[in-house]
């Protein structure tokens, strides 16, 4: 398992989804969305703790993860849309990493 | 810069994370509120047994559904995922064995 990661991400830190592909390493559960790794977005608000789905999947004892909603800009995720389209999306995070405020620029520039 | 390619998952992709795939884009969604018929009941007493017996969580029975191949996953009913995914679970676990299931 991972490190637990608990930074404690404040509301407008800017965050970068890792870019990790555990399905190509073994049965698992992911819940982060593929088309969001490797983006950075920011940090909205802390929605609570929960046990990590990943191993309730596997019927593992599962400790809580801080949970979050991230709010991602859209258009460079799907190659559509207007500038100003967002998306808000919950992510774990043990999925998330500190990311610089100048990587905010490079946020469709990932892998 | 972007890779277009991203929008299509890879095959290693779990069923469950279709967010962005195109196939799916603008198409209505699917209701159907109808209540369990007698195959669905069976499988879903079968589950709860399961529960029970503490041999199987819904957390587990999702997972096994999530990653039915995505073929047989569109051609399958709701409760034919169901019992896929317990079927694969009680195998994966060693309760039974594929030759008993023959």
């Amino acid at each position: 398992m991972t490190a637990p990661g608990d930074a404690g991400f404040a509301p407008g830190s800017i965050v970068r989804v890792r870019n990790d592909w555990p399905e190509r390493s073994g049965p698992c559960h992911v819940r982060t969305p593929h088309y969001l790794r490797g983006r950075s977005g920011t940090v909205q608000r802390l929605l609570g703790r929960f046990p990590n789905p990943e191993d309730l999947a596997f019927g593992r004892p599962a400790p809580s993860r801080a949970l979050y909603h991230v709010l991602f800009e859209q258009p460079p995720v799907w190659q559509e849309g207007r500038p100003g389209d967002e998306l808000l999306v919950e992510v774990f995070e043990h999925w998330l990493e500190p990311a610089g405020a100048e990587s905010r620029a490079a946020t469709g520039a990932a892998s | 810069m972007s890779d277009p390619s991203r929008i299509t998952p890879s095959p290693s992709v779990a069923t469950h994370d279709l967010g962005g795939a195109p196939r799916f884009r603008c198409a209505p969604v699917e209701r159907d509120e109808a209540p369990p018929g007698a195959f669905g009941k069976r499988v879903d007493a079968l589950r709860q047994l399961l529960s029970q017996k503490q041999l199987l969580t819904v957390d587990e029975l999702r997972r096994g559904i999530e990653a039915i191949p995505a073929d047989d996953y569109f051609s399958l009913s709701y409760y034919e995922r169901w019992l896929r995914s317990i079927t694969a679970l009680m195998i994966e676990k060693g309760i039974v064995t594929e030759e008993e299931l023959r």
